[in-house]
């Protein structure tokens, strides 16, 4: 194929793709140079995935063209991809544990049907390879024993092995340790040096801002500014990311926080691999406020949650729960529930609900022993009445208790879970991703609820991946990055969203 | 033992082991590639009917094995179409193959014969025979078709992508590889595997068919397979063992063994089963099946 003169190595053109009734990428428009490094930074559901999917091939986008060397390109398979010369490294490393890092590469084009010539073909371009970039990695070791750097590695080996001109980094940094991701930034800058055109996908924008020619922002799935790198501040950049919106503030009276309820000192937890999932984490939550959990997904905010709730158990650190301590030995979910404390999953469908079983039997999960259902016996027609009840209080529709609950819609789910988790009246509610899946109509029911809660004098701990969502419902927001809480700010403050917006970036550790 | 019962008792163990080696390859290849099959006896017994009934049929052995392999490579089909294109449970799919076989045998053999689902008793031309020093062409082609295994799955493209296939079919797929036409071909091998597995047993070791004469060999196939770990020169190994317990078991009247009293063959040929019990409770290494086993491969 050889390249029109002039034209970007690659350029989208009025790229859209809707799943049902959302838009996930509207109308993209971009290009990257030769040479180039472009960053694309968005926040969690700006659409960044979903355009990586259609140039990788996973996914075809509704209606819009990929132009590669100014020729449209059709991508409709990984294959096609490779074969067009777009190389991804994804956030999950597609390889074969068991396999050593050379046949990894080698998989999927292996020239011929024995491998030993292949491997030997394979071996001498991956040296050539190396000695132009410095790229080297042990060829021999098993995929599975390579740390995440050296596994990233082999998955850009592959790339450039296939002649890939055009390279695109899903969140490359997401597992890396600073020391690997400035080594990657390195040979970023070193194989643009050498004329491939890379597509950088972050949502740190210290990372973006340092390594990029040029950077797109991407909000609610359209492209909503590129800016040049030089020179740009991170405050214009993080801005245009969270954009300028005031806060949307729900219907929400002052209200007097009382004693405290939770309170958790020093809290640390360790991850199999080692790594500190929550690294120091101290926080109190007092009757009738909501404190809300700012953060990039993957920071220690759904650990957070399980410890609280009692599905975990922490390394290190003490809690107390309305003023006894808690010994985590003996502290299960049914304990924490003993003491009042409720729990609304971040994932309903795996831990909030369960996905084949009626809404009725849903609605009394975890209370199944009770009197009220039957005791030994379980009672059907009190099952179903009960969650008839429920059902008319929380206006979930359709109201019919012996549908199977994978039959709602998420909102409607999610009514049921709420309903389930509060009707006991807890003191604590522990509160994940409330509005995640959840249609709009619900989400405002929803947040309607969870103000009135506070309003009762509940305390109430909010994780959300929406910053919007945090801003409007709580009175204190933390923000977490790395397992640690790295700020606090108040939503009404000057500034909040922008703050919060570099302190989930790790772009202003200092500012906290 | 003299010279004469341990070269007999070595014939008969390398006669014994002549369908397990067939049976746990097949089951070797499918696994690999990420397709559990459960069904390795449903396809033997096919096998052993189709082959037996055309050897009978036509006078001709090499029909008679044409046949067997064509028998159990249908019923192979059937179940990769219902496991790989529409993403059916493995294990019952395989259980359904099992039961197919086991009636669909008896119920032809019956329709055909007439003779209670037995075939008639075949003449030697019908039959595998001989070539060298006790052994058949079968016998010799189970460690043939072991060797081949063996390279094919360490040094050939296929051998990588069923690997791949099996261990993270998500990184076949990224890398422009075909999981459904990967685990296809491994199955498509593992049911032609079967299907002489099957014609050893009614063409070699039994002059016709008999219903139901599998007798779990496809079980002690599948424990072997997992005994030894999902690797060839193990499951080769493997075969050999429990084939030559089978030996010792047919030979020996019970053993009396001192404080304990008579110990019943069954208890001997029981041991593939506890071997496999053991190692999958952990007392001799860990057995790890390939990531991907079991699981339909749908694109996210």
């Amino acid at each position: 194929m050889s390249a029109v003169s002039g034209a970007p190595a690659l350029e989208l053109v009025g790229v859209s793709k809707r799943y049902g009734g959302v838009a996930a990428n509207r109308d993209i428009s971009l290009s990257v140079a030769r040479g180039e490094i472009h960053a694309i930074v968005g926040e969690n559901g700006a659409g960044k995935s979903t355009l990586m999917s259609i140039l990788g091939g996973l996914v075809r986008a509704d209606s819009g063209a990929i132009l590669i060397d100014g020729r449209e390109a059709r991508i409709n398979s990984p294959r096609d991809a490779a074969a067009l010369g777009v190389g991804m490294t994804r956030q999950h490393f597609q390889l074969v544990d068991t396999m050593s890092a050379l046949d990894n590469i080698l998989l999927g084009d292996e020239g011929g049907a024995l491998l030993a010539r292949g491997r030997a073909r394979l071996r001498a371009k991956l040296s050539g390879i190396a000695d132009e970039t410095g790229l080297a990695i042990d060829l021999d070791a098993r995929a599975g024993d390579l740390p995440l750097g050296a596994r990233q590695r082999v998955e850009i080996l592959k790339a450039l092995a296939r002649g890939a001109r055009v390279l695109i980094f899903d969140e490359p940094t997401a597992v890396l340790t600073p020391d690997e991701a400035s080594g990657l930034f390195r040979l970023m800058k070193s194989l643009a040096g050498k004329g491939a055109s890379i597509l950088f996908i972050t949502h740190k924008l210290g990372e973006a801002l340092g390594v990029a020619d040029r950077v797109s922002v991407l909000r609610a799935g359209e492209r909503v500014a590129t800016f040049d790198a030089k020179g740009l501040s991170a405050e214009t950049l993080a801005e245009a990311m969270v954009g300028q919106r005031p806060p949307p503030r729900a219907e929400k009276p002052s209200s007097a926080p009382g004693e405290i309820l939770v309170e958790a000192r020093g809290m640390r937890l360790r991850g199999a691999d080692g790594r500190a999932l929550l690294d120091d984490v101290s926080l109190s939550l007092r009757a009738g406020e909501i404190v809300g959990v700012a953060g990039v997904a993957g920071n220690g905010q759904s650990e957070l949650l399980e410890v609280l709730a009692g599905l975990r158990r922490p390394n290190s650190g003490t809690l107390r729960v309305a003023g006894l301590d808690i010994d985590f030995t003996r502290f299960t979910p049914a304990a924490a529930r003993a003491l009042g404390v409720a729990h609304i999953p971040e994932d309903r469908l795996k831990q909030g609900v369960v996905a084949g079983f009626r809404a009725d039997h849903n609605a009394m999960l975890g209370r199944q022993r009770e009197a009220r259902f039957g005791g030994r016996w379980l009672n059907p027609a009190a099952i179903t009445r009960h969650c008839a009840d429920l059902m008319a209080r929380w206006d979930v529709r359709p109201a019919s208790p012996g549908l199977a609950i994978s039959s709602f819609s998420g909102g409607n789910q999610q009514k049921l879970v709420f309903a389930r988790e509060i009707e006991t009246d807890p003191r604590v509610l522990l509160v994940g991703q409330p509005t995640r899946g959840v249609d709009i109509s619900a989400i405002d029911a929803i947040h309607r609820r969870l103000t009135a809660l506070r309003g009762a004098g509940k305390a109430i701990l909010l994780v959300s991946a929406e910053l919007d969502e945090i801003l409007a419902l709580s009175d204190r927001a933390l923000v977490m990055r790395g397992g640690r809480i790295v700020g606090e700010r108040a939503p009404g403050a000057a500034n909040a969203r922008r703050d919060i917006g570099l302190m989930m970036a790790g772009a202003a550790e200092a500012a906290a | 033992m003299t010279m004469d019962q341990a070269y007999s008792w070595l014939s008969a163990t390398l006669r014994l082991s002549t369908p397990l080696i067939f049976a746990c390859f097949a089951g070797l290849w499918s696994e690999r590639a990420g397709v559990v099959d459960v069904g390795l006896e449903g396809k033997m017994l096919a096998g052993a009917f189709a082959g037996a009934a055309a050897a009978s049929l036509t006078g001709d052995v090499r029909l008679g094995l044409l046949a067997a392999v064509a028998a159990s490579l249908a019923l192979s089909f059937a179940q990769a179409w219902a496991e790989i294109e529409r993403g059916g449970d493995q294990i019952v799919c395989g259980m359904a193959v099992n039961m197919i076989g086991a009636g669909l045998t008896a119920f032809a053999g019956a329709a055909l014969f007439g003779e209670g689902g037995r075939t008639p008793a075949l003449t030697a031309g019908e039959r595998v025979t001989p070539v060298v020093a006790g052994l058949d062409a079968l016998t010799l082609a189970a460690f043939a078709a072991a060797a081949l295994s063996a390279f094919a799955l360490a040094r050939t493209k296929l051998g990588l992508r069923v690997n791949a296939a099996g261990e993270n079919p998500g990184a076949l797929d990224a890398a422009g590889g075909s999981v459904r036409a990967t685990r296809h071909i491994a199955v498509a091998i593992g049911g032609a595997l079967c299907g002489l597995a099957g014609a050893d047993l009614s063409l070699a070791q039994a002059a016709g068919f008999l219903p139901g004469m599998s007798a779990g060999k496809g079980f002690i196939a599948l424990a072997a397979l997992v005994f030894a770990k999902w690797r060839p020169g193990a499951c080769l190994a493997t075969c050999l063992l429990f084939g030559g317990l089978d030996a010792v078991a047919i030979r020996l009247p019970d053993a009396v063994v001192p404080g304990v009293g008579a110990v019943p063959v069954q208890a001997l040929q029981a041991l593939p089963y506890l071997l496999t019990v053991a190692l999958l409770a952990g007392f001799v290494g860990r057995a790890r099946p390939p990531a991907a086993a079991g699981q339909p491969y749908r694109r996210e």
